[in-house]
């Protein structure tokens, strides 16, 4: 017999051997949020995990492989979204809840839950516990957080706990992996043992009532309670019926009737309470009490909330700058090299400056993605977020926002693409679409180029006042521009089509705790690669698709496809690559060399594009040429800069500040002799960038956290509605006012 | 099953009597911060009321209020050994006695 098997006691060995033969066992990981869950899940499957979203909705589905027994085939371990009950309020307790009651398509039935409960906070905890006894399914109770009760003078005894509740209670201490083995028995022990409910009692009343609707048989209990007490009615018309007369009947005895079950509730868990613990919780103010007078103090809170944010800012703005141009340069450098080695010719194009490029467009967000994700599951695990939320929710409520969407809108300032990955915080689904829908309004860091040349070009010696620079007034007022427009167009989002009450604010402030970094890591591992799987493709196919734009048809003077017009289609490459306006070193390229590009470019079909668009932009001010770049700049907003490079024959390499390039915009002219540029039509097309989502990325994380492509579709169409406007504002206002 | 169990099943009131309190029912944004109070009755409906119950308010719980935020909205309160974020507004719909220290 193996070492083992030795260990538990006969009972248990007879559970083993009947399980031995079974499937995989499937067990489901519940509990309230803070509850230490995802430490067990952590502990339990270590790296064996694996994560997807449940159908149709972006809510994270994790499944792990968990030994219980050497001897036995490992368990599917479902971590299951947090949850304070069975009557969902967002959409991650509607899927928690589907998957528990084995209503999730795809999901089997679990076999066991296990139920995470937190001592400190036992009472709360159990309410989900008395929910999961009634639905009859076997459960076995992992008592957390024993040492901070411990510290709080709370004793909590496992087995008169167990014994009130009618399950097995086992106290797991995951950082130390302790209670591990013994929870993984209590589960083998468990199969097929079926809870047996809570025994607690309505009104007489109202358990007449749920005996009239379960009939004699007691097992339909949890069924009737559920119909009479729950938010939805049964299919059926004449059960309809009944639930219906019956919920009439209480409400003329009592309108607050539908409150008598979750009171009744928590009068039984008081009473098993006073069972199973010992001691009384202390008066004496908690660490995280003392830590919160000052951080969420009055004047110190929101201070430190800068502070916190401020530092959040800088590392998605400028840390992660240098892994992203080595990602950048990495690319670069590959492309070249297969360029070297393979034949000249279109493949070789597709492959570098569509499949490579592309790649390395996708990866380059991955430092901000990464580094974000970093401090947002630092702030959450150790407990600031929601002190975050409890100070920022005046404000965005304002907006009609809920105070968790200031994270992600404050990300966007650097990049919206993890800024709209943040926004899953956010329970309502209206209030997040809301935060996704306004999050490109933020000026991201792709914008700085942009603006960036056009200030070089126009504004640098101006002065207001003699010291105020009009180029950083410029650059401010076009974020301020984006904060505005975000505001109105929330504020109308959330009347119309996005309408829905204030969201409520019912928030658990949970103790300060050291964050896990196991935990962290793996956030960070799951949300960049569920990014790399979803919206890579997405960003990976328009980026072939921008390149094609821009390569054909063929320039006529050049039929035979030569290395050197391969490189002409750059502006496909720099798909995000070309991080914030600074390009990879690569060739010097001859002028001769940058007028074939510019040629290839202004006769491919982007070329054309611009021509036809042309009509339309010249109300804004643009011509063909800055057309191309609008077409162009969708694959990222930087772009605009290398692609008004090779229009106006400069060479693709020229940054936002180089001189010819400079030089070149403003001496552009339009056919009939006047200036292209002008300061107006500078301001123009910087206002257009700010509210235009000239980002391809932007729409695939979209289409992906809104599993639709209707959203992303929406919000391509009314930016570009709202921008066009503005700038034709801009333009045609200026020049009334006599500006151009 | 066990005695436990069993002491459970027989008893039958949902109400435990509360003590004597010495001021009328007020609602619970109107306390002073520090006041501690007893929930008397959640009078709001729909899924916010529902959440607030399920999170412990219920009747005879007691709360104390531990701050508000900033802007003077919402509110923090302690109940059931945890902390608690609320608005006024839903804290408005939460009938409380105030208990004496």
């Amino acid at each position: 017999m193996s070492s083992i098997l030795e260990s538990p006691s006969r009972a248990e060995l007879s559970n083993v051997h009947a399980v031995r033969e079974a499937r995989t066992l499937v067990v489901a990981l519940a509990g309230n949020p803070n509850a230490g869950k995802t430490s067990i899940f952590n502990s339990l499957t270590g790296l064996r995990q694996k994560v997807a979203n449940y159908p149709g909705v972006t809510v994270e589905r994790k499944e792990g492989v968990w030994t219980l027994a050497e001897e036995l085939p490992p368990a599917s371990l479902i971590d299951l979204p947090g949850l304070y009950s069975l009557d969902a309020a967002s959409v991650d307790e509607q899927i928690a809840r589907d998957v528990l009651m084995g209503r999730m398509p795809g999901t089997p039935a679990p076999d066991v839950i296990v139920a995470a409960v937190d001592a400190t906070n036992l009472e709360r905890n159990l309410y989900l516990v008395t929910q999961l006894l009634e639905t009859g399914r076997p459960v076995v109770v992992a008592l957390t957080m024993v040492d901070m009760a411990e510290r709080q003078r709370l004793e909590i005894d496992c087995d008169k706990l167990g014994e009130a509740l009618g399950v097995r209670v086992v106290a797991v201490t995951a950082k130390q992996r302790r209670g591990l083995d013994e929870l993984a028995r209590a589960v083998l022990d468990t199969v097929g043992v079926e809870a047996n409910g809570a025994q607690w009692r309505l009104s007489p009343q109202a358990e007449e009532e749920v005996r009239l609707l379960s009939g004699e048989d007691s097992s339909n209990r949890a069924d009737a309670l559920r119909e009479l007490f729950g938010d939805a009615l049964p299919e059926d018309a004449a059960r309809r019926e009944a639930v219906v007369s019956a919920r009439a009947r209480l409400a003329s005895a009592n309108p607050q009737w539908w409150q008598e079950i979750v009171t009744a509730r928590y009068k039984w868990i008081e009473r098993v309470a006073a069972v199973a613990v010992r001691g009384a919780h202390t008066e004496r103010p908690s660490a995280t009490e003392r830590i919160d007078r000052l951080v969420t103090h009055r004047l110190f809170g929101p201070l430190i909330l800068l502070l916190v944010m401020g530092l959040v800012f800088q590392a998605i703005f400028s840390w992660a700058t240098l892994p992203m141009d080595l990602i950048d340069r990495g690319f670069g450098a590959l492309g070249e090299l297969v360029r070297a080695q393979m034949p000249p010719g279109l493949l070789t194009d597709l492959l570098v400056d569509g499949v490579i490029a592309g790649v390395g467009g996708v990866l380059v967000f991955l430092p901000q993605i990464l580094l974000l994700f970093f401090f947002i599951a630092l702030l959450e695990d150790s407990g600031y977020m929601s002190r975050a939320a409890f100070l920022m929710d005046r404000l965005m409520r304002g907006v009609g926002l809920h105070g968790k969407a200031f994270m992600p809108l404050l990300s966007s300032f650097a990049c919206a693409i993890p800024g709209i990955m943040a926004t899953r915080t956010i329970e309502n689904p209206k209030d997040r679409l809301a935060t996704i829908m306004i999050a490109p309004f933020m000026s991201c860091s792709a914008r700085l180029p942009v603006y960036t040349l056009m200030i070089a070009a126009f504004f640098t010696e101006r002065k207001l006042f003699g010291f105020i620079s009009v180029g950083a007034l410029l650059i401010l007022s076009m974020y301020l521009l984006g904060i505005v427009v975000a505001i109105v167009v929330a504020w109308i989002l959330k009347h119309t089509i996005l309408k829905s009450p204030p969201p409520p604010l019912v928030l658990e402030l949970p103790p300060y705790r050291v964050p896990n970094f196991l935990n962290i890591a793996q956030t960070m591992r799951n949300r960049s690669w569920l990014f790399v799987k979803r919206a890579g493709t997405v960003i990976l196919t328009i980026s072939i698709l921008l390149w094609a734009l821009m390569t054909f048809p063929r320039s006529p003077q050049k039929p035979v496809p030569d290395a050197q017009e391969g490189a002409a289609v750059q502006a496909a490459r720099e798909t995000g690559v070309e991080a914030r306006g600074r390009p990879a070193p690569e060739t010097v390229q001859t002028q001769e060399g940058a007028s074939d590009e510019g040629e290839q470019m202004r006769q491919s079909y982007a070329g054309r594009l611009g021509h036809l668009l042309e009509p339309a932009i010249a109300p804004l001010g643009f011509d063909w040429k800055m057309g191309i770049g609008l077409v162009a700049s969708f694959a990222a907003r930087e772009t605009l800069v290398s692609t008004l490079s090779i229009v106006y024959n400069v060479g693709k390499d020229a940054e936002a500040e180089s001189p010819s390039l400079i030089e070149a915009v403003r001496n552009a002219k339009r056919p009939d002799g006047t200036p292209a540029w002008t300061p107006l039509v500078a301001v123009s097309m910087m206002v257009f960038f700010v509210l235009a989502c000239q980002c391809m990325s932007t729409i695939a994380i979209v289409r992906r956290e809104t599993n639709s492509w209707r959203w992303p579709l929406f919000m391509v169409a009314y930016m570009l509605v709202i921008a066009y406007v503005a700038s034709l504002i801009t333009f045609q206002g200026g020049r009334l006012l006599g500006l151009g | 099953m066990s005695f436990a169990y069993a002491a459970i099943n027989h008893s039958d009131t949902i109400l435990e009597p509360v003590e004597s309190f010495a001021t009328a029912p007020v609602s619970l944004d109107t306390l002073r911060v520090g006041a501690r109070a007893r929930v008397l009755a959640v009078r709001g409906e729909g899924a916010v009321a529902r959440r607030l119950m399920e999170m412990g308010v219920v009747p005879g719980a007691p709360v104390r209020v531990i701050k508000s935020a900033p802007l003077g909205d919402p509110l923090e309160v302690r109940v059931r050994n945890y902390h608690l974020a609320l608005r006024r507004n839903e804290a408005q719909t939460i009938s409380v006695v105030t208990s004496e220290e």
